[in-house]
C-alpha cells in the first residue's frame, strides 16, 4: 500500500524539511532548511533546465514578432517588385535572394509568416478549446454522454481534411469569411479530436482521485468539480497538446497550400511559396528552400518547446 | 564503473586456506548518494552489519530511512547516478563497484530478492512458469522438461495449489497473495545464499500475510539460507527475525537480538517507536505515546546525531547537535549509535504501551 | 443519556458488471449485503476487515457519496438515503469525510487555505473574513502553523496533509465524521500523532466517527464498539473488548491470530490461524455462510442456511452457527 517513495528514498515532499507543524528544540535551527518552492517555481526549474526547450521558445517568440510586425522589420516593401532584377541568389542586397519578379524573398517570407503563424497558433487555440470542453464532458459524465461524444469524435476522425478543405474553400469563396477564417475553421474543425481524447483520459483518472471525492462530499456541483479541481490538474498535457498542434497545422496548412488547395494566391504562406518555386527547382533553389528551413524551424522550435512543457509539468521527467 | 572480470574468483579469507570463515555477508560502511537539484541526499550513511548462515536478520525503518536503498546497494540495482561506497563481501568477495556483468552470476543466484508489489514486479504479459523458468535459465542450461519440472516443484514448496495449471496462468489471475508466492518460489529457484525481501508483506491483508511468512520460514527451513526481511511493521519483525537493525534517516541506529531491542531498547529513536505502537493485545485507555515532529528529509540530515530535533533526552547543544554518535557496542551483540545508550532507562515493551513520562504522552 | 445518531439498516450495494457491445448487464458484484449497525453520539464505532469486504464502500454509502441499492441510513432519526438533492447538502454539513491517502486526497493545485475553506465557500456558510479566520482557527485545532496557509499540499508531510483533511472535514461543524483508513498511509511514528488528535477532537468537539480500517492494532486502541466485515457482511459486532478478548466468530478469531504484535516472546509461543485458500470473489460468494470456504468448523448446514448475526450466548452478536469464544490475542 504505501511504497517507499522513489529511488532517492527521499520523502515525497522533497523540498526540504517540511513545513514544521511541531515545535522543533530551539537549538537546532542552526540546520539550513531549503527554501520551499512553489509548484510554478518548480516548473520553472524543470523547464529551464531543457535548454533546447528553452532556445525554441525564444525563437519562436523571435518568429512571431518578427512576422507580425513585418512591416517594421523587412527590409522592403510587400509585392515591391524588380522585374529587371529576376530571380537572383542570396546577397548582401537580398538576404534570402529574390524570385522571378525581383520580389525580396525575405520579405515574403516575413509577410506569409504571418498567414501561416497565424492559423497555426489560431487552429491550436480553437481545436484545444473545443477539444477539452468535450473532452472533459465526455469523461466527467460518462455512460451515455461518453459514448455520445466519443461516437461524435469518431466521426470526425474518419473526415478526410483535404476534400472537406478543397470543398470548403471554393463553397465560402465570394462570402464575407475571408481564406485565412474559412481555414482556420476548418482546421481546427478536423484536430480538436486528438485533445478529445486526450482531455477524457485525463478526467476518467482525475475523477477517481479523493480530492475530487472530497469536493463532492463537500456539496459541491458538477461543474465546480470540472473547472476547480480537475481541469486545472490537467494543464500540463493541454498545453504540451496545444503546442504540438500548432505545429501540426503549420504542416498541414503548408502541405494544402502546397497542393493549391490551402491558401490560394495572391495571398501567400509558406506553403503556396513552396508551391510557386517548386517549378523552377533546379535554378532557384533557394526559393525552395527558404519557405521549407522557416517551416522546419518553426516545428522544431514548437516541438521542443512543447518537450520542455512537458518535462515541466511532469515530476518525474528523466533526462 | 569498470568492466569486471566475468570469471568468478573467491578471495581467500587468509592467505593459503581455501575456505571463507568469515559471515555470509558482510557489510562494512556502505553510504549511498544521489544528486539532486537540492543538493546531496545521503540515502544510506554508512551502514555496517553481518549475516550469518541461516539467520534472517530484519531491517526496520520508516518511509526515507534508506532500508530499500540499501539492499538495492546490495545487489547493485541502483542507477548510475547512484554514489555507492563502502564495501559488501559475499563470502569474503567484494559486490561494490562490480560492473553488471559480473554482478550477473550474483543476482538471482547468490542473492536473490523479493519486491513488495508483486503485481508491478512481475511481467503481465508472459506466465507466472514461464517467469519462474527465466530465472532458472539464465544461471541454469537445463532442458525443457527438467525446467517444467522444477517450476511445478517450485510452485509446489510455496504452497501453490495445482501447480501444473498455475504454470500457465498469468499473474493477474493469481490473487495478490499467490503473486507474492509465486515471486518467492523466482527468487529461491536458484537456490541462494541471502534473500532479501523488500516489504513483501506490506501490500497484503494481514491473513495473507500469516499465509506468506509462513511461506517463507518454511523455505528457510528447507533450504537453509539467510533472509533479510526489510519492513516498517515491528509487529512482523518480532515474529520472524533473529536479528534486527533499525534505521533512521539513513543511518544505523541500533543493532541487537530480537529480544534485546523489544525488551531492552538502547536508542531513543526505537524506544519511541515501540512505545508509540497500538497493539492488538494492548490496553484502551493508555494515551498511545508518540515521537514529536517528523522523519528528516534525506537533504537536509540534522548535525550530530539525526534523531536529536525529536528526543527527549538530547542534551543540547553538545554533544547530540555537534557530534555524530557512532555505533558502539554497548552490550555483547547489542549496538547502538547514541551518545547516552547506557544511561537510559530501563523499560520493557508492556510498559512502554502506558508510559506516560510526559504531558502529552511524548517519549524520548 | 446515549443518543443514536447514525442508524443503519439492511444496507446493500451491488455493482453491476456489464459486458459486450451493448452494455448488458452480465453479474453483479455483491459488495454490501445487508448491513446494519448504529453509533451513538460521542462514540467511535470501527468496522475492519480486509481488502474486499466491503468496509469502505459501506462508508461511503453512508454519506450517500455513491447511491445505495437498498437499505436505510438514519441521521438523527432522518432517512438519508431517500432525501432530495437540496436537503443532502444540508446533510453534508453534518456528516463528513477523511479519507485515506494523504497525498491523493487534497488537490496539488490549490491552497491549503482554499481547501480548508472549500465548503465554506460551496455552502456560502460564513462571508470571507470569517471564512479565512475559521481556516486559521482550524489549522490550529488540528496542530499546524496558521501561517502555512498560503501554502500548496506538496509542500507538507504525509502526517501534515492528513491533518488538513482533517481540518476541511471540521470546516462545517459536522456531528459525524467517517474516516477511511485514516492513518493507514502514515508513517508508524506519525500515526499514533494523528490517533491522539482525532481523540482530542472527539472529546473536544462531541464528534462520532465511523473508523475504517484494516489494522485491528489501531481500532482497537480507538474504538468504543466495533464490527467486522467479511465479503460485504458483519460478522461479528459489539463493544471493542467484546470483540478483541471474546471472539466468537472464527474469522475474526483467524484475524486477530494473524495481527503480529511487537512482542518477540508472544510471537514464539503463538499458535497461529492460518486460513487456506483467498476471499472468494464477491460476485459469486458461497452459499450460506460466505466465510464456509475457509473456515476448519464448516458443516452441511453452513453451506444451506447462512448464519444471522445474533448474539449466541457469547453476550454480543456473531454470525456462526458454531460461535465460540476463544481467546486469540493473549496467550
Amino acid at each position: 500500500m504505501r511504497t517507499e517513495g522513489n529511488i532517492g528514498g527521499v520523502e515525497p515532499s522533497p523540498l526540504g524539511s517540511p513545513v514544521g507543524a511541531e515545535p522543533m528544540s530551539t537549538l537546532s535551527i542552526a540546520e539550513p532548511e531549503p527554501v520551499p518552492r512553489s509548484q510554478w517555481q518548480l516548473f520553472r526549474r524543470r523547464f529551464l533546465r531543457h535548454r533546447l526547450a528553452v532556445a525554441g521558445g525564444l525563437v519562436l517568440i523571435l518568429l512571431i514578432v518578427v512576422c507580425f510586425g513585418a512591416k517594421y522589420f523587412a527590409f522592403y516593401d510587400k509585392n515591391q517588385q524588380n522585374l529587371l532584377l529576376g530571380p537572383t541568389s542570396p546577397s548582401k542586397e537580398h538576404w534570402m535572394g529574390t524570385d522571378e519578379i525581383g520580389r525580396d524573398t525575405m520579405t515574403e517570407i516575413l509577410y506569409a509568416g504571418q498567414i501561416s503563424l497565424k492559423i497555426g497558433l489560431a487552429v491550436a487555440l480553437v481545436s484545444t478549446v473545443v477539444g477539452t470542453v468535450i473532452g472533459a464532458m465526455a469523461g466527467y459524465f460518462g455512460r451515455f454522454m461518453d459514448q455520445l461524444l466519443m461516437r461524435f469524435t469518431d466521426l470526425f476522425l474518419v473526415v478526410p481534411a483535404i476534400a472537406v478543405l478543397a470543398i470548403a474553400i471554393k463553397f465560402f469563396h465570394d462570402t464575407p469569411f475571408d481564406q485565412t477564417t474559412v481555414i482556420i475553421f476548418v482546421l481546427a474543425g478536423l484536430g480538436w479530436m486528438y485533445i478529445a481524447r486526450v482531455v477524457r483520459g485525463q478526467v476518467l483518472s482525475l475523477k477517481e482521485k479523493e480530492f475530487v471525492e472530497a469536493a463532492r462530499a463537500s456539496g459541491a456541483s458538477s461543474a465546480r468539480i470540472i473547472f476547480r479541481h480537475i481541469l486545472p490538474n490537467c494543464i500540463g498535457p493541454i498545453l504540451v497538446n496545444a503546442t504540438l498542434s500548432i505545429a501540426a497545422a503549420i504542416v498541414t496548412e503548408s502541405t494544402l497550400s502546397f497542393l493549391g488547395f490551402g491558401v490560394q494566391p495572391p495571398a501567400t504562406s509558406w506553403g503556396n511559396m513552396l508551391s510557386a518555386a517548386e517549378g523552377n527547382y533546379n535554378q532557384n533553389t533557394h526559393l525552395l528552400y527558404f519557405p521549407g528551413i522557416m517551416i522546419l524551424l518553426t516545428v522544431l522550435c514548437v516541438n521542443f518547446f512543447g518537450d520542455g512543457l512537458r518535462d515541466g509539468f511532469d515530476p518525474q521527467a528523466k533526462h | 564503473m569498470e568492466e569486471g572480470p566475468v570469471s568468478i574468483e573467491l578471495e581467500p579469507a587468509a592467505p593459503g586456506s581455501g575456505k571463507w570463515t568469515g559471515a555470509l555477508l558482510e557489510v562494512r560502511d556502505l553510504s549511498v548518494t544521489f544528486q539532486s537539484d537540492d543538493g546531496p541526499v545521503h540515502a544510506v550513511s554508512s551502514i555496517s552489519f553481518d549475516l550469518e548462515d541461516n539467520e534472517t536478520l530484519g531491517i526496520v525503518g520508516e518511509s526515507g530511512s534508506g532500508k530499500s536503498v540499501t539492499s538495492m546497494a546490495i545487489l547493485g540495482l541502483l542507477p548510475r547516478q547512484a554514489m555507492v561506497t563502502g564495501s559488501v563481501k559475499l563470502r569474503g568477495r567484494e559486490l561494490v563497484g562490480l560492473s553488471d556483468r559480473a554482478m550477473q552470476p550474483v543476482r538471482g543466484k547468490s542473492v536473490a530478492m523479493v519486491f513488495q508489489d508483486a503485481l508491478t514486479a512481475l511481467n503481465p504479459v508472459y506466465t507466472v512458469g514461464n517467469q519462474i523458468g527465466e530465472a532458472i535459465k539464465v544461471h541454469d542450461d537445463v532442458s525443457d522438461q527438467e525446467l517444467r519440472d522444477r517450476v511445478r516443484n517450485l510452485l509446489e514448496i510455496v504452497g501453490i495449489p495445482n501447480p501444473a495449471e498455475r504454470a500457465d496462468q498469468y499473474p493477474h489471475e493469481y490473487s495478490g497473495g499467490m503473486r507474492q508466492r509465486a515471486m518467492i518460489a523466482m527468487s529461491i529457484a536458484n537456490e541462494p545464499e541471502v534473500l532479501i525481501a523488500d516489504e513483501p508483506t506490506t501490500a497484503l491483508d494481514v491473513t495473507i500475510q500469516a499465509q506468506v511468512l509462513e511461506v517463507l520460514e518454511r523455505i528457510q527451513d528447507r533450504t537453509k539460507s539467510s533472509i533479510i526481511l526489510i519492513t516498517h511493521d515491528l509487529g512482523v519483525v518480532a515474529g520472524v527475525a533473529d536479528r534486527v537493525l533499525v534505521m533512521y534517516a539513513g543511518r544505523q541506529v541500533e543493532l541487537a537480538t530480537v529480544d534485546e531491542l523489544f525488551y531492552n531498547p538502547r536508542h531513543p529513536y526505537a524506544r519511541g517507536l515501540l512505545a508509540s505502537l497500538p497493539r492488538v493485545d494492548g490496553r484502551r485507555d493508555a494515551r498511545l505515546n508518540r515521537i514529536i515532529g517528523q522523519p528528516p528529509s534525506l537533504i537536509a540530515i540534522p548535525s550530530g546525531c539525526a534523531f536529536h530535533p525529536r528526543c527527549n533526552d538530547a542534551k543540547l547543544p553538545s554533544p547530540c547537535q555537534t557530534d555524530r554518535p557512532e555505533l558502539r557496542e554497548i552490550a555483547v551483540g547489542h549496538l547502538s549509535a547514541c551518545h547516552f545508550a547506557e544511561d537510559l532507562p530501563k523499560l520493557s515493551t508492556s510498559d512502554l504501551a502506558a508510559d506516560e513520562s510526559s504531558e502529552d504522552g511524548s517519549v524520548g | 443519556m446515549a443518543e443514536t445518531i447514525l442508524e443503519v439498516t439492511d444496507l446493500v450495494k451491488e455493482f453491476p458488471v456489464r459486458a459486450g457491445l451493448l452494455q448488458r448487464q452480465v453479474a453483479t458484484v455483491k459488495a454490501v449485503s445487508g448491513v446494519s449497525l448504529s453509533v451513538e453520539k460521542g462514540q467511535t464505532l470501527g468496522i475492519v476487515g480486509e481488502s474486499g469486504c466491503g468496509k469502505s464502500t459501506t462508508g461511503r454509502l453512508i454519506l450517500r457519496l455513491i447511491p445505495a441499492t437498498s437499505g436505510s441510513v438514519k441521521f438523527r432519526g432522518e432517512e438519508v438515503l431517500t432525501r432530495s438533492a437540496r436537503a443532502i447538502r444540508q446533510l453534508r454539513q453534518k456528516m463528513q469525510i477523511v479519507f485515506q491517502d494523504p497525498y491523493a486526497s487534497l488537490n496539488p493545485r490549490m491552497t491549503v487555505q482554499s481547501i480548508i475553506a472549500e465548503p465554506m465557500a460551496i455552502h456560502r456558510t460564513r462571508g470571507r473574513k470569517a471564512a479565512a479566520a475559521r481556516v486559521k482557527e482550524l489549522m490550529e485545532l488540528v496542530g499546524l502553523k496558521a501561517e502555512h496557509a498560503s501554502r500548496f499540499p506538496h509542500e507538507f508531510s504525509g502526517g501534515q496533509r492528513q491533518r488538513i483533511g482533517i481540518a476541511r472535514a471540521l470546516a462545517l461543524d459536522p456531528e459525524l465524521l467517517v474516516l477511511d483508513e485514516p492513518v493507514s498511509a502514515l508513517d508508524v511514528s506519525i500515526q499514533a500523532g494523528v490517533v491522539n488528535l482525532l481523540e482530542d477532537l472527539q472529546d473536544e468537539l462531541g464528534l462520532s466517527y465511523v473508523f475504517i480500517a484494516h489494522d485491528l492494532s489501531v481500532v482497537r486502541h480507538i474504538s468504543d464498539f466495533a464490527a467486522v466485515m467479511y465479503l460485504g457482511k458483519i460478522i461479528e459486532i459489539g463493544t471493542a473488548s467484546d470483540l478483541y478478548e471474546r471472539p466468537a466468530h472464527p474469522y475474526t478469531q483467524a484475524l486477530l491470530s494473524a495481527v503480529p504484535v511487537p512482542d518477540p516472546r508472544k510471537e514464539r509461543a503463538r499458535k497461529r490461524i492460518v486460513l487456506t485458500g483467498d476471499v472468494p470473489s464477491p460476485i459469486n460468494p458461497p452459499s450460506g455462510c460466505r466465510f464456509r470456504t475457509r473456515c476448519w468448523k464448516a458443516q452441511e448446514i453452513c453451506a444451506q442456511q447462512e448464519p444471522e448475526l445474533i448474539d449466541r450466548g457469547q453476550g454480543h452478536p456473531s454470525a456462526c452457527h458454531f460461535a465460540e469464544v476463544v481467546d486469540v490475542v493473549s496467550v
